[in-house]
């Protein structure tokens, strides 16, 4: 009874736009494609970087090339011609503004994606004390266009910045953290990103600061055949607290781009780190073609005592996603915490999910994860606990729940559990379930069109997460859920 | 009393390629409450699933004029926004949406149809309680997502609840007595009672009569393998609830 009527629901709701799709017209200027070592120098170069991190980039470069790129993930990767990508690019205006002044192009840019540039506090005369704004660091292509707020921030000691700044402001920092979480022997795009890392942000939030305002950085990829490897550093000193979000968007393109960006965070004693990621980089067209393949290593390192992060993230966009932010928890008694919803449609793939690596004793984690499957795609948690020997009095609690959207979409769990202490309690929870004809028809009868019940249905599904996100970013979040899922329905 | 509400005429629906209605007649008018008995399997469900445009079910042929318009030609969602109301025989389970945020949507989505604006959280939450009131629903139960984990009696209570939300025009009621014990029976009925006007009209489809005592129809049809082959008033219905169906089917040359 179902197909007919349900062949013409998923018609009827697959049809929604990418929305973040425009290309901007800003000139840009950008190296010849393919990697060398030439090419490893001339980022360097052109970066002004000192010796040391060229020798941290060379490195990696060399070590990359000894790897073959891996294929564990439920994933069909097509094949990637390393040669034909660019490695950097930038809008030429960049390279030499003026200090303090940005290209107009540049803010109409991010002012079309929602990003404002300009400080609205400072204009209402507010101290960052006061403020419930966002600091945002912007990034287009291969480098950092405008960090807002970053004077106001800097008188109570937080540095908030690009890492290209940093490298040069703060060297003494960069040289001892970078790497030091997710080193470049980590894995073939961590040593991919370590040769060839363009820009990202650095943030240092000293010993006992509570960070005023959320930071963000807002990643836009614009220029074609590009990739994008940005690199993202937090350090959380002491008693410290800082919430940071990140969000991304492409342009419509045919052709897939890469991006493989490495995020590293040390946490030290008794601080906090919440990390939200809302990303919408452009997932390829209907038929598949086109789209940002997102190879990303994300991790945390909770050194300290009683240290704590939580990754919160809403995965919407790319053709194909390859991300496990994960938690090292090695300090006694740290706390480890993810949420994520991966909401995949028409032909897209998901690998997702996390690692907890319990080291410390008394240490704590937790995992909430809910897959979204529509369309042709295919969604996958892959998580994994483990437990160190010595951990005593270890306690995880993982939760993964796939949600169904038409019959031929795919949800697949994989849980990797690896326990070495007996005293750990460890529990997983899993459930797979599917929007029905049923459901959507009773909203339909209460006046709710099917597009509505979706975003009703899925909404719900996904609120234990979308509750961990900060407050502006949860509404964003929660019409982003709605509009990837327009038109998906079976 | 004259002005006609629905009016469907020799309507034939499938479900896949089994014919379910056969060639239904029915003249609903404004103020009128009717009846629809009879024995399982005859099509009663599958009547209010198709007025109310489940798209399991294909209109092989036949009219159905609501208010003067197609309603064959509405989209589910329009057909409820135009106040037609059917209180689901199996209401389903949302799990994770809350009846609050159902409700307000579904309210919402109807104020919009009419150009009115949307609700405050304040108003709708003031109509909710007046409402809640009426069929005495728990109030712990509109915190829940909906209907999960309901009780029989609190899934057919709660359908006459989101009644009372949406102030239908054409309420269809589907065995919503199955499941009820006497206590919850009288007060679903005394729900649907209030909510009642003289332009407001109700199809109530049972298998009882004991339902028929609280929701005192005018009218009463039989339906019987996808045709209406008996109409008479309410004393038809205490005919049935004597003498079964069996002289139905032997009249109708079985």
């Amino acid at each position: 009874m179902k197909d007919s009527s349900e062949k013409n629901i998923i018609e009827e709701v697959t049809g929604s736009e990418y929305k973040y799709g425009f290309v901007s017209d800003i000139e840009t200027e950008s190296i010849p494609h393919g990697l060398s070592e030439e090419v490893v120098r001339l980022i360097s170069a052109k970066k002004g970087e000192p010796e040391w991190l060229l020798e941290f980039r060379l490195k990696a470069f060399r070590y990359w090339q000894t790897l073959k790129m891996p294929s564990w993930a439920h994933l069909q990767i097509p094949e990637i011609d390393y040669q034909d990508i660019i490695y950097y690019a930038a809008p030429r205006t960049t390279s030499d503004k003026v200090k303090g002044e940005i290209d107009p192009d540049l803010v109409k840019t991010f002012d079309k994606l929602g990003i404002p540039l300009a400080e609205r506090n400072e204009l209402m005369g507010l101290a960052p004390e006061s403020s419930q704004g966002t600091a945002v660091d912007a990034v287009m292509d291969s480098v950092s266009v405008k960090t807002t707020y970053k004077e106001n921030l800097s008188k109570l000691g937080i540095i908030f910045c690009s890492i290209s700044e940093a490298v040069r402001n703060h060297p003494e920092l960069v040289r001892k953290y970078l790497g030091s979480v997710v080193t470049y022997r980590d894995n073939f795009f961590a040593a991919l990103n370590s040769a060839v890392f363009s820009d990202g942000s650095f943030v240092y939030i000293p010993k006992g600061v509570r960070c005023p305002m959320e930071l963000s950085t807002y990643f836009r990829i614009n220029a074609k055949n590009t990739g994008q490897f940005e690199r993202t550093l937090i350090v959380a000193d002491d008693d410290s607290y800082v919430s940071y979000l990140e969000g991304c968007t492409a342009p419509i393109r045919d052709n897939a781009q890469l991006h493989a960006a490495i995020v590293e965070i040390y946490v030290h004693d008794r601080a906090e780190v919440k990390y939200s990621t809302v990303q919408n980089w452009y997932p390829g067209d209907k038929q598949g073609r086109g789209g940002i393949y997102n190879f990303v290593t994300k991790r945390c390192l909770c050194q300290g005592v009683c240290s704590r992060i939580s990754w919160t993230q809403v995965e919407t966009g790319s053709a194909i996603t390859w991300k496990y932010p994960s938690c090292v928890l090695k300090g006694e008694e740290s706390t480890g915490e993810f949420y994520s919803v991966a909401v995949t449609n028409n032909y897209q793939q998901a690998d997702t999910g996390t690692k907890m690596i319990h080291l410390g004793r008394r240490s704590r984690s937790t995992i909430v994860s809910k897959g979204i499957s529509a369309g042709h795609s295919q969604n996958s948690y892959r998580g994994l606990v483990r437990v160190a020997s010595e951990a005593t009095g270890v306690r995880n609690h993982s939760q993964c729940d796939s949600l169904l959207l038409g019959s031929d979409c795919g949800a697949h769990t994989f849980p990797y559990i690896d326990i070495h202490n007996e005293t750990a309690v460890v529990e997983h929870e899993a459930t797979t379930s599917k929007i029905n004809e049923e459901q959507l028809f009773y909203c339909n009868q209460r006046g709710i069109s099917t597009e509505e019940a979706v975003g009703l249905i899925v909404n719900g599904y996904a609120k234990d997460v979308l509750n961990k996100l900060p407050m502006e970013f949860a509404v964003e979040a929660q019409k982003l859920l709605q509009v990837s899922l327009e038109g998906s329905i079976g | 009393m004259s002005n006609i509400l629905l009016e469907i005429k020799d309507l034939h629906a499938n479900i896949g390629d089994k014919e379910i209605l056969k060639g239904v007649n029915l003249t609903v008018n404004e103020g009128e409450i009717h009846a629809i008995m009879g024995p399982n399997g005859s099509g009663k469900s599958t009547l209010s699933a198709v007025l109310t445009g489940h798209p399991a079910y294909t209109v092989t042929s036949g009219e159905v004029w609501y208010k003067g318009k197609n309603l064959l030609e509405m989209p589910p969602e329009v057909r409820s926004r135009e106040g037609i109301f059917l209180s689901f025989q199996y209401p389903v389970e949302i799990p994770g949406v809350s009846m609050v945020n159902f409700m307000r949507a579904a309210v919402n989505e109807h104020r919009k149809y009419r150009g009115e604006a949307p609700l405050n959280a304040s108003e709708f939450l003031k109509l909710m309680r007046e409402k809640k009131s009426l069929v005495e629903l728990d109030n712990k139960l509109t915190n829940r997502s909906v209907n999960e984990g309901f009780s029989g009696g609190e899934k057919k209570r709660n359908e006459i609840f989101q009644m009372a939300m949406l102030d239908p025009t054409l309420s269809i009621l589907d065995e919503t007595d199955s499941g009820l014990d006497i206590d919850a029976l009288r007060v679903v009925a005394e729900g649907v009672n209030k909510i009642q006007g003289p332009h407001k009209s109700c199809i109530v489809i049972t298998h009882y009569q004991r339902l028929l005592d609280y929701i005192r129809p005018q009218i009463v049809h039989v339906l019987y393998k996808g045709r209406m082959v008996k109409t008479g008033d309410f004393s038809l219905a205490t005919y049935l609830e004597q003498n079964g169906y069996d002289w139905i089917k032997q009249e109708v040359g079985e």
